[in-house]
């Protein structure tokens, strides 16, 4: 037997927008069902996970704050795979943004000067840039595969920064904890409203989303972007370049990354530690698709995500279980995403054929 | 043909209302069709008719939507390509199936029963292959043979499971006259043995020259059954068109002008393993002219297109010029805005995005050229929707474009009306030099000869056209000089008039003719 995908003749509008939300039913009815497995009521397991963190202004400044990272980073990697590159490091960008725009802070922490908190943000996307720009270079130089690449730098950066914050940059007065010196009050990057923690990078986020729309949408520079993606020798016949696009996608991604690291750490924890980040930069994966590939969409998959994180440690306090859940949550969404938008475009046919069919059937 | 009450009226195959939907489109409408054995039976229609839905059904590609299948007056179920084998139905694909680096032996033995030892299947390939006239060593490996060669595997490939039908999907449309001829030999043998052959094409002459009956195609419906040798060309493609095609006329296309388009002794090597490098080609278009370039797929017309086109732009600069101006290592933009423009032979994922609208597949190709009229903002690079979308409306009309609905993806159209579009949006600037590469292929014959008589038209209005181009009826319908095309070598260039079928066809084998006395015979 063999299963087959066969393109439908016509693809149902009405489906098309309803299928992140199907997908999101699905997520819920499933996540629900392992509650039940695990021995606690799915109701109340899911008004806790998804309900309960939206009901407190506190709790919506955490959902701000958990969003603009994956928002800032899948809008970058939306570039990217809209052009057929495939970056998945973006954890790792995100880590060696925030190492690279905490020099200022950790190494020139006397230097105190409006300066500091714009150059920490610039050197932040610089170091997320050139961490991208290694797998960039290989896969339009030496051709080799960024997926590859790119993934396992994720793993270079994490050691690296652990090496770090346990060696040259550890806290001299921090009784040898494995962290740096907290930053300055100038290196710290402030809230937006005074009503809770949530600070600018939900700003950063929103305003990246919005350009990125712009030039997708508009602009010669989105189009070429989109063909790309859709065909190398089609935008070899418009006269782009697809090394130039590898170059220019992978290193707007990284940046973005970087951007999101350096807010992060500058923003919500104010000093490097071995761990920085619960995933954000696998995470945004999923928001880049869950959103479409559309920066707007983006910024609504980003916020549901977000309180995917939230509802995790929200159930760990009051159903006492573990922080797994969240990791299942969000793997089945993205399962449900891509398996609801593949059936859109595919029905399932099964061959019955028997076995020795198969080599001549392949060869044709 | 009555498709019931008829007992086993020793008819090999009998075909009774068979309907294949897709969705509610019906690709095959109550096809009636009967092959008694021992014919060569002719399938005509245009592209879309539904001769591959019909032939697919009958292989077990498809299953129908309705209708029946008799096979030597048992009906039957073809699920599978091996079922069909099975019952003695052998089938030849327009498009090869074989690996290219794998032996001729090897890719036989692929779609033979596991179990038989490679040395036999060698054996019997190589027997059988000179049994009907189609020698082939078996030992060779698959890159390493002409187009009419790796077709000679499929025959003998389906030859091998001794078929009482095979099934030939357009085979001479990658070969030479020469080889059609052989072909059409071993087809004939194939009668004589009591075979039976369904012959796919749209090419009349062919199928008046060797089949015995004919069904004809359109929509999906049968519009005619008839004996081809009774009917005139023109009646036959009245049944295929359902009206009179309208004659591509080149008069008045003999003034030359300067020369707008020159390769002089351009090289290049091959970009991957199984490409064709360019060797030493020498050519001039002059404006007025229309020079075919003829030749049998797989010789260097696509490496021929990349280096004149500047999609890969070659290393020096003088071994092309456009309108005088050395731009051999120049991108494809700039030779745009030099004033030539291109249109590539594949149309989907090359000359257009399949999954993008025609209006941003016009952007596609002019986002340079027409950069004014197009583009906004400065150096942000706004593309004007509006603009483009009149330009493309505009096209669209002066070319006939048929379409659903206002701005419709490009893969959403018919081969023809698409690439009526891909033409007429380089025909739209009205460009200095044309160079297109297959203008017709998988066209029907309504939009071929509309195309055809816009480059012809291009040229009178004083362009210099170049077309590179398989299919010898359509050089003879629009050039004004040819050249021929063989393993990366171009032949001299001949005045149209001059040549002959047979001597293009000699050509294509490889004999270029390159003498001193040919070349100062035809300096201009």
């Amino acid at each position: 037997m063999r299963i087959e995908l066969e393109r439908r003749p016509d693809v149902s509008k009405l489906f098309s927008i309803l299928s992140p939300f199907i997908a999101l039913g699905l997520t819920l009815v499933f996540g629900g069902i392992m509650f039940m497995i695990l021995g606690k009521d799915p109701l109340a397991a899911l008004y806790s996970f998804f309900v309960e963190p939206l009901t407190e202004v506190w709790s919506l400044h955490e959902l701000a704050i958990k969003a603009a990272p994956l928002i800032l980073i899948a809008v970058g990697l939306s570039v990217c795979y809209c052009s057929n590159n495939w970056n998945i490091g973006a954890e790792g960008q995100f880590i060696m943004g925030a190492i690279a725009g905490s020099i200022l802070p950790v190494v020139f922490y006397e230097w105190q000067s409006p300066l500091v908190l714009p150059l920490m943000m610039l050197l932040g996307m610089l170091g997320g840039a050139l961490f991208a720009g290694i797998p960039a270079f290989l896969k339009a130089h030496l051709n080799t595969n960024e997926i590859l690449t790119s993934l396992m730098l994720v793993y270079v950066a994490q050691l690296f920064l652990d090496w770090l914050v346990r060696g040259p940059w550890r806290n001299p007065g921090g009784m040898n904890f494995p962290e740096t010196r907290t930053f300055d009050a100038t290196a710290i990057l402030p809230e937006m409203i005074a009503s809770g923690r949530a600070h600018w990078g939900f700003a950063f986020a929103i305003i990246a989303a919005v350009l990125i729309w712009f030039m997708m949408r508009y602009t010669l520079k989105g189009f070429e972007i989109t063909v790309l993606g859709q065909s190398e020798r089609a935008g070899r016949f418009a006269g782009f370049s697809s090394r130039k696009m590898i170059w220019f996608s992978m290193l707007l991604s990284g940046a973005l990354a970087g951007l999101a690291g350096i807010a992060e750490v500058s923003g919500a924890i104010q000093q490097l530690r071995p761990v920085i980040s619960p995933g954000y930069g696998f995470t945004a994966i999923i928001v880049a698709f869950l959103g479409r590939l559309n920066p707007l969409g983006i910024v609504v998959a980003g916020l549901v995500l977000a309180l995917t994180y939230l509802g995790g440690e929200a159930v760990q306090v009051s159903l006492q279980i573990s922080d797994k859940p969240i990791r299942v949550f969000q793997g089945l969404l993205l399962f449900f995403v891509l398996s609801c938008d593949t059936l859109i475009h595919y029905k399932i046919r099964m061959m019955w054929y028997d076995l020795s069919d198969t080599a001549s059937e392949g060869a044709r | 043909m009555p498709a019931e009450g008829e007992p086993a009226n020793g008819l090999l195959l009998a075909v009774g209302q068979l309907t294949k939907l897709f969705g509610t489109f019906a690709a095959c409408d109550g096809i009636n069709l009967d092959i008694r054995p021992g014919e060569i039976h002719a399938l005509l229609g245009e592209n879309g008719a539904g001769k591959s839905t019909l032939v697919k059904m009958l292989f077990g590609v498809l299953a129908p939507t309705s209708g029946q299948i008799v096979w030597q007056g048992q009906p039957v179920r073809i699920a599978s390509p091996s079922a069909a084998r099975k019952l003695g139905i052998g089938m030849v694909f327009q498009h090869f199936s074989l690996f290219e680096a794998l032996t001729v032996a090897e890719n036989i033995a692929l779609s033979m029963d596991p179990g038989v030892s490679l040395s036999r299947i060698a054996k019997e390939a190589s027997d059988l292959s000179h049994a009907y006239g189609l020698p082939l060593d078996p030992n060779a490996h698959v890159a390493d043979l002409s187009v009419g060669e790796r077709q000679r595997i499929e025959i003998v490939r389906a030859l091998l499971q001794n078929p009482k039908l095979i099934i030939l999907d357009e085979p001479t449309s990658v070969l030479t006259p020469q080889e059609a001829d052989r072909l059409f030999e071993t087809l004939n043998k194939l009668k004589a043995e009591g075979r039976s052959v369904l012959y796919i094409s749209h090419r009349l002459e062919e199928v008046q020259r060797i089949c015995d009956r004919a069904t004809v195609l359109r929509h999906g419906k049968v519009t005619g059954a008839c004996d081809p040798r009774k009917e005139t060309p023109s009646s036959l493609a009245r049944m295929m068109v359902g009206s009179d095609v309208a004659h591509v006329t080149a008069e008045g296309t003999s003034a030359k002008g300067a020369v707008k388009l020159e390769a002089r002794h351009l090289s290049a090597s091959a970009r991957t393993p199984f490409a064709v490098s360019l060797k030493n080609i020498c050519l001039k278009v002059h404006a007025g002219e229309v020079l075919a370039i003829a030749g049998v797929a797989g010789n260097g017309q696509g490496e021929l297109f990349d280096a004149l086109s500047g999609e890969y732009p070659v290393a020096s600069d003088d071994v092309i010029l456009i309108s005088g101006k050395p731009v051999g290592t120049r991108g494809i933009n700039a030779r745009r805005l030099m004033g030539a423009g291109f249109v590539p032979e594949e149309r989907h994922g090359h000359a257009a995005v399949s999954a993008l609208s025609l209006s941003d597949n016009l952007i596609l190709a002019r986002s340079q050229s027409d950069r004014r009229a197009f583009l906004g903002g400065g150096p942000l690079g706004l593309i004007r929707q509006d603009a483009v979308k009149m330009a493309a409306k505009r096209i669209s009309a002066a070319m006939d474009v048929r379409k659903s609905g206002e701005n419709p993806p490009a893969g959403s159209l018919s081969g023809g009306n698409l690439q009526k579009f891909i033409v007429g949006r380089e025909l739209d600037r009205q460009p200095t030099v044309l160079i297109v590469n297959q203008p017709t292929w998988g066209v029907d014959a309504g939009a071929a000869s509309r195309i055809r008589q816009a480059l012809v038209d291009l040229a009178k209005s004083g362009s210099a056209v170049l077309v590179i181009s398989q299919d010898l009826d359509e050089i003879f319908e629009v050039a004004t000089e040819i050249a021929v095309i063989s393993e990366g070598r171009l032949s001299d260039i001949y005045p149209a008039s001059d040549l002959s079928r047979e001597k293009i066809g000699l050509l294509m084998g490889g004999m270029y003719g390159k003498t001193e006395t040919a070349e100062t015979a035809h300096a201009h």
